[in-house]
């Protein structure tokens, strides 16, 4: 059962408060300095790269409050990074270039369209809940290929990065990687306080019994639907950060495919552990880079390499890791 | 006019419904009796029509090629659960999700590797080339036809097979406790990878069907699989009747509401918005009917009992 193994997670984290803030602390130390190495190298092409595992993982910790602290499988969060995508594109379409209309343009957007859908889908359980909110991920995917007005099928192309409050303090790649940078932080930081908080503890308590939840007098349905629109708020963060990076909006960002993926850099670093989530997008965005400059078909090799983590490495890079730390850091 | 053009709307939408409930069957069985998500059955399907061209480049005939994909998609099919999926019936959602999800990648870059990135085509078989007159003005192709029938025909054997037959009464029985039918004496490992079998060939045959009238590419079975989830979310899981009936209403819905949605949408706007908001209207019509459905009735419109 999920409940186990994260409930055997979590202790290993509460036995470990120091490695609580060690693992954090060097990720985004590295993020923090990767820009002054990238310097000295000369690569834009690192600066590129870790940008994206930056937006990737503020989504990616996003679905982790979903999937790790609810118990909620939500197969269509793409679709929450595609909307915020799309305000930022289509406002910016529309002349309204500013990341003070647009940011919270796009995360309202989500938060609508999760609030819309929450209602649905969380009537539902289990294989039910992963079928339908893969089908609302389609819908959306859809509309998009059908908005003839903005691109459809062929994606939407902007004009320039948003400004901010008139400024255009984004332009630098630098700067928009520190402020990407920013935005990952303060989705951790918020999500970690979130889950520790008294609401992070009603959903842990629905998510290994909801029956039980209820009897003492929680409406763990609203608990998890707000923390559905939470969750899809953060996508759509991701999304207005994807669109801004690649100044580019396309159907693609939404495809189920890309919902797999996020569950795949969930699963990479081990559900549950927000800091998890960041090492598995990273994992997953470089052996990407790494598998696909090698072969042209990568993922004919990286599908069996899922099959394999999921039939004999449960726990993700976190759980091996907090084995490791077991064996040796505790002698 | 338009009501030749409905007629034919209507028959397009019956095949889809029908090639839906090929798939659905499979999807709802196995998901009823194990308990198990198969996102990669939609590959299946694909792997169904792919085979078909490499069979009918062998051997130049529809029917043995059929004969010879069906039968090489049950050994995939057998293969991939010994080794994949038996492992993973005792495991939760989340690993059933992704294990599959990994296979979908292999098996959607695979058919790239050995069969190349460009579509494929198998010609529709000789006997059944051409279109018959089905009313005056009303010419319709007679392969969609004879995937009309031949899909019913499923449904008809399935019905049978499911409420008259002992392996269907033991599917029945497993999908209200398989841990029940086990402790009767039952092998269910081998009822398992009966009905695992018996779903992978439908959905090959539904693909090996559909070949010469789609071109054969990778991805195929993506959009199709996510299609065969909606039937079964609406339909109720492990319910075939349910599968049947939500598949051709999901057809039917999806084919008219794409022809005729900019037609209805002129009646009340004017025709330029009517072009622009009716394609993504008519995509958001069958996610809807889900929707609605599942707010009145969350466990689907026909639940399977005992569930």
């Amino acid at each position: 059962m999920p409940g186990a193994t994260l409930a055997a997670t979590s202790e290993t984290r509460l036995r470990h408060p120091a490695r609580d803030l060690v693992v954090p602390g060097l990720i985004f130390a590295a993020l923090a300095l990767l820009p002054l190495a990238a310097a000295l190298s000369a690569e834009q092409y690192l600066i590129d790269l870790a940008g994206r595992v930056m937006i990737f993982a503020v989504a990616a910790v996003a679905l982790d409050l979903l999937v790790g602290y609810c118990g909620l499988i939500s197969f269509g969060h793409a679709a929450f990074i595609g909307i915020g995508a799309y305000a930022a594109g289509i406002l910016s379409a529309q002349g309204i270039g500013d990341a003070l209309v647009a940011l919270p343009a796009a995360v309202i957007a989500s938060m609508l369209f999760a609030w819309g859908t929450g209602i649905i889908c969380l009537r539902t359980r289990g294989a039910y809940f992963i079928m339908i909110t893969l089908a609302f991920g389609q819908m959306v995917y859809f509309i998009a290929t059908s908005l003839a007005l903005y691109g459809g099928d062929n994606g939407l192309t902007i004009a320039a990065r948003d400004t901010i409050a008139g400024f255009a303090l984004l332009k630098s790649d630098r700067a928009f990687y520190y402020v990407t940078l920013g935005c990952l932080l303060a989705t951790y930081l918020f999500s970690r306080a979130l889950v520790a908080s008294r609401f992070g503890r009603v959903l842990r308590g629905g998510r290994e019994n909801a029956t039980r939840m209820a009897t003492i007098g929680f409406d763990v349905q609203r608990f998890r639907l707000i923390a559905y629109v939470i969750s899809g708020g953060l996508g759509g963060l991701s999304g207005f950060l994807l669109a801004n990076s690649t100044e580019f909006v396309s159907p693609a960002y939404m495809s189920w495919q890309r919902s797999g993926e996020l569950i795949v850099m969930v699963i990479l670093g081990g559900v549950g552990t927000l800091d998890g989530a960041i090492i598995g997008s990273a994992a997953y965005l470089l052996s990407e880079e790494w598998l696909s400059g090698m072969i042209e078909n990568w993922k004919v090799v990286f599908g069996p390499l899922l099959v394999l983590v999921v039939l004999f490495a449960r726990g993700g890079l976190i759980g091996l890791s907090s084995q490791l730390w077991r064996r040796f850091g505790h002698a | 006019m338009t009501g030749t053009l409905l007629l034919v709307q209507i028959l397009n939408g019956l095949q889809l419904g029908v090639l839906l409930f090929l798939i659905a069957a499979g999807l709802t069985l196995v998901f009823g009796v194990m308990d198990f998500i198969n996102l990669a059955h939609g590959v299946q399907y694909m792997l169904g029509a792919y085979l078909a061209v490499a069979f009918y480049g062998l051997v130049g005939n529809f029917l043995a090629a059929l004969v010879l994909a069906l039968l090489a998609a049950l050994a995939f099919g057998l293969l991939l659960e010994f080794l994949v999926f038996r492992h993973l019936y005792a495991r939760d959602h989340l690993d059933q999700v992704i294990a599959t999800f990994g296979i979908i990648l292999f098996l959607n870059h695979s058919v790239r590797v050995v069969w190349g990135a460009a579509p494929l085509t198998l010609p529709v078989p000789e006997y059944f080339t051409g279109s018959i007159v089905l009313m005056n003005g009303l010419l319709y192709p007679v392969w969609r036809l004879v995937i009309i029938a031949s899909g019913l025909a499923v449904a008809a054997a399935l019905y049978v097979l499911v409420s008259y037959t002992r392996i269907g009464m033991l599917v029945r029985a497993g999908a209200t406790n398989a841990r029940m039918v086990s402790a009767l004496g039952v092998n269910i490992e081998r009822l398992f990878m009966v009905v695992f079998g018996f779903g992978t060939m439908l959905a090959g045959f539904a693909g090996i069907m559909i070949a010469p009238i789609l071109s054969v590419e990778p991805g195929m079975g993506d959009n199709i699989l996510i299609l065969a989830f909606v039937v079964i979310v609406i339909g109720g899981i492990g319910s075939i009747r349910g599968a049947f009936i939500a598949a051709l209403l999901i057809g039917l819905v999806d084919t008219l509401g794409r022809s005729f949605s900019i037609d209805m949408l002129r009646l009340v706007m004017a025709p330029s918005p009517a072009r622009m908001v009716g394609p993504a209207i008519a995509s958001m019509l069958i996610y809807v009917l889900m929707a609605v459905v599942l707010y009145v009735r969350p466990a689907g419109l026909f639940p399977a009992k005992g569930r």
